[in-house]
């Protein structure tokens, strides 16, 4: 009996595979040699810095094509220059989507730009791959089973700074350097509500923990004036959501005119080449930071089986790259993620099956990622890294304490 | 500022003799018929060309806007981003927070700009010239940061933007939603280069360029000159913050990022790319703004894989050597250059019915002080 049915079930298989066998019709952007996905980046404009993620991704798949590609496709990423402006990208996503054809989008990069085109990407249903911001909104697999981040979100990061200062600072004053946009916002929400829940649980005066809050504009020269307005607050903790010229700025300033909080940087900010040592290391000593990636320029890698790969691949590929620059890092570890998505799909490259697979990774070791810090996503789950390690500056490296912390849970 | 005066002369003839002319209507009709191509080819991105026509459309209404002000009244504006950011996010909250179709929030955008470029206008009766284009400039600058501003976060979503509906064609017209967004940005651009062409044609037009050319002079002849170039600049800001809300509308998003200094450039570029002082020179400017961007790209794209060079050629750096040449073929803009060419071929000279009197220098001023406006 049991036999039998094997067989119709066997049957019913093949007849079910002949007409998908016979259409062999590719999907959208992927023929026998070829994956064409697409990218928009702030090349030029404000954000600027950030357009070496861009680089570190078509660096890393030129890599992969050199290697003979994904099933003997090659990768073929088309990235173009949004300029930080969402009208642009809304423009961009829908000449990549219909004209190009691109299979999907990967990291295209801003919170604005993303959100200028996240209905568009959901009712095209064309994948919107690891997008490059850390706001929460990503992950949201019931509304937009389309969209999906990657990085740990600034919220949950912002939820982890309060807690560990509340568990680990006695009374507490808190002040907040932010920039002026939605990055800082999303930080320091997370962060004053769990302050706030925390003190009104005990019964206090909840909103007397934060005592100072200056925001600056990305395009202002400095940030001296916020620092001195900072330290006259008389706060013990500072809590620091810049972008990495204004961290270094923030951070020299702060030592200049004796203010020796209790200091935290936020990921974002938290590079030894482009922050720490500008600013110096005596005057950094002690920061604290929540990270999810190697530092590149911490000796203590240099002996990992992934660094040596990545330091290969950075000479060979990426020879304009700084080595301090943490955005090779995690544009090689996001490119990395994609290239897994990829295989996982094997020759079944339709959308559906890309966004399938990318909610079915499962423990995925990334080279460069801190360890333990592995790819887990479900059809439910579509935050793909969620836990950090605190770590503090000691010497001239990141100095990783305490455990794997999730935020989200 | 003199040389607004020089480079206007040759475009302004042209637009103003033939502007509503055979070969305008013409244009239009061809513009109106591009949405009905979809029935003759089975291109998979007709779609995205049709959104890009939406953009076209929507920056040479602005740059009509800014030509109204700056080629045919004289005065310098940097600041044209803020009028287009005020319209887009009038219609954003109108549609959002009120409920009010797509269509009703045009002239609410409209009257909230002209109240806002008219009250500006004022304080810029004072200052002309380079101190008038430094005073819009901090309008450019200062915009993107008070739509962040708490207070008025709630309506404004802060950082964050204003997410809308894109609005639906109704059944019975059979287009999609970007043919429909097309013809309603091709309609309002229709009504606005009309109301333009009969506004220079009138009185009010006449007086509007003789304060270009000669404050003092217009003065002179009874011309109000304080209060028409108020309003001139209440009717610039309001004609680009109705694109501001078209471009709210078929973008379906407003967030402080897409309204910065960038924007205000790329419209003078579009206007002195098109030609200043000429009407059709509008629609080439807003075809500039959205083409010339996307093929410096390209070309930066092509250069590098045909070339084989190992480092990217920056694209905005090709963008600029483009913008030279043009500038160095045609100095008047495209439409000067169409009109010199038109004249070189017909071996004859300009009328020059509406244009402005030849800058004179007289010895001892400068420039500047014998066209005061200009």
């Amino acid at each position: 009996m049991i036999g039998r049915r094997q067989a119709i079930a066997a049957g019913a298989a093949t007849l079910l595979a002949r007409p998908a066998l016979a259409q062999k019709k590719n999907p959208p952007g992927v023929t026998d040699t070829e994956i064409k996905i697409g990218q928009t980046m702030p090349y030029s404009g404000n954000a600027s810095a950030y357009g070496v993620n861009g680089r570190s991704h078509a660096a890393y798949f030129r890599m992969i094509n050199d290697q003979g590609g994904i099933n003997g496709r090659k990768i073929n990423l088309i990235s173009l220059d949004d300029g930080y402006s969402p009208p642009k990208t809304v423009e961009l996503a829908r000449q990549l989507v219909e004209r190009d054809q691109v299979l999907f989008l990967f990291a295209p990069l801003g919170t604005q730009c993303n959100t200028a085109i996240h209905k568009y990407m959901n009712q095209k249903k064309v994948p919107q791959l690891f997008v490059a911001t850390g706001a929460s909104k990503w992950g949201d697999p019931k509304h937009f089973p389309w969209t999906m981040g990657w990085q740990p979100d600034y919220r949950t990061e912002g939820v982890i700074y309060a807690k560990h200062i509340l568990q680990t600072v006695k009374e507490p004053k808190i002040a907040i350097l932010r920039q002026n946009d939605d990055m800082g916002a999303d930080y320091v929400e997370g962060f004053r509500e769990t302050v706030h829940g925390f003190k009104g649980a005990l019964g206090g005066d909840a909103s007397k923990l934060i005592v100072a809050d200056a925001t600056y504009e990305v395009t202002d020269p400095t940030v001296d004036s916020q620092i001195l307005q900072l330290k006259n607050s008389g706060a013990n903790v500072f809590y620091n959501v810049t972008t990495p010229k204004f961290a270094a700025q923030a951070i020299k300033k702060a030592a200049e005119i004796g203010w020796k909080p209790t200091h935290y940087i936020v990921n974002v900010a938290a590079s030894i080449g482009n922050v720490i040592k500008p600013a110096g290391f005596d005057a950094s000593q002690g920061i604290i930071t929540a990270q999810y990636v190697k530092d590149a320029t911490d000796p203590r890698w240099f002996t990992e089986p992934d660094y040596k790969e990545w330091r290969a691949w950075t000479e060979k590929y990426s020879p304009t790259a700084v080595p301090g620059d943490t955005t090779t890092t995690t544009g090689y570890a996001a490119a990395f993620s994609i290239v897994q998505v990829l295989k996982q799909c094997g020759d079944d490259l339709s959308r559906e099956n890309v966004m399938r697979q990318a909610a079915n990774l499962h423990d995925v070791h990334v080279p460069m990622l801190l360890p333990g810090i592995k790819l887990n996503t479900s059809p439910t789950d579509f935050y793909p890294i969620d836990s950090v390690m605190l770590s503090r500056v000691e010497g001239e490296h990141w100095s990783l304490f305490g455990d794997l912390i999730s935020g989200r849970a | 500022m003199a040389a607004i005066g020089s480079m206007t002369a040759s475009a302004n003839g042209w637009a103003m003799k033939r502007g509503f002319g055979p070969v305008a209507i013409l244009f239009w009709i061809l513009l109106a018929l591009l949405p009905m191509l979809e029935l003759v080819t089975d291109d998979p991105s007709f779609d995205y060309y049709m959104f890009m026509g939406q953009s076209m459309l929507i920056y040479a209404i602005a740059v009509l806007g800014l030509n109204l002000l700056i080629g045919f009244n004289g005065q310098i504006s940097l600041g044209h981003s803020a009028f287009f950011a005020l319209g887009a996010y009038t219609a954003a909250i109108m549609m959002t927070f009120a409920g009010w179709p797509f269509w009703a929030t045009l002239p609410i955008a409209a009257a909230v700009c002209f109240g806002a470029g008219f009250l500006f206008g004022f304080p810029a009766l004072k200052l002309e010239g380079h101190y008038l284009a430094l005073a819009t400039f901090t309008l450019a600058i200062a915009v993107p940061q008070l739509l962040k501003y708490k207070p008025i976060a709630p309506w404004t979503g802060g950082v964050g933007g204003v997410l809308l509906e894109k609005p639906e064609p109704p059944e019975w017209l059979g287009l999609s939603v970007d043919q429909y967004l097309y013809y309603l940005c091709l309609i309002v651009a229709m009504l606005m280069f009309w109301l333009v062409f009969n506004l220079l044609r009138s009185r009010s037009g006449l007086a509007m360029m003789a304060i270009r050319d000669h404050t003092m002079a217009a003065g002179t002849m009874g011309v109000d000159t304080s209060m028409y170039k108020t309003v001139t600049f209440g009717i610039s800001a309001a004609i680009t913050g109705v694109a501001g809300s078209l471009s709210a509308i078929t973008i379906a998003y407003v967030a402080p990022d897409s309204f910065t200094l960038q924007l205000a450039i790329s419209f003078l570029v579009g206007l002195v790319v098109g030609g200043l002082a000429s009407l059709p020179g509008c629609l080439i400017g807003g075809a500039f703004i959205v083409l010339v961007q996307n093929s410096a790209q390209s070309i930066s794209d092509w250069m590098k894989t045909s070339f084989a060079l190992r480092y990217d050629v920056p694209a905005w750096a090709i963008y600029g050597v483009l913008l030279l040449l043009l500038m160095y073929v045609m100095p008047t803009g495209v439409m000067g250059g169409i009109t010199v060419l038109r004249h070189k071929i017909a071996g004859r000279r300009s009328t020059r019915v509406n244009a402005p009197s030849p800058t004179v220098v007289r010895p001892g001023k400068t420039a500047g002080e014998t066209t005061p406006a200009a």
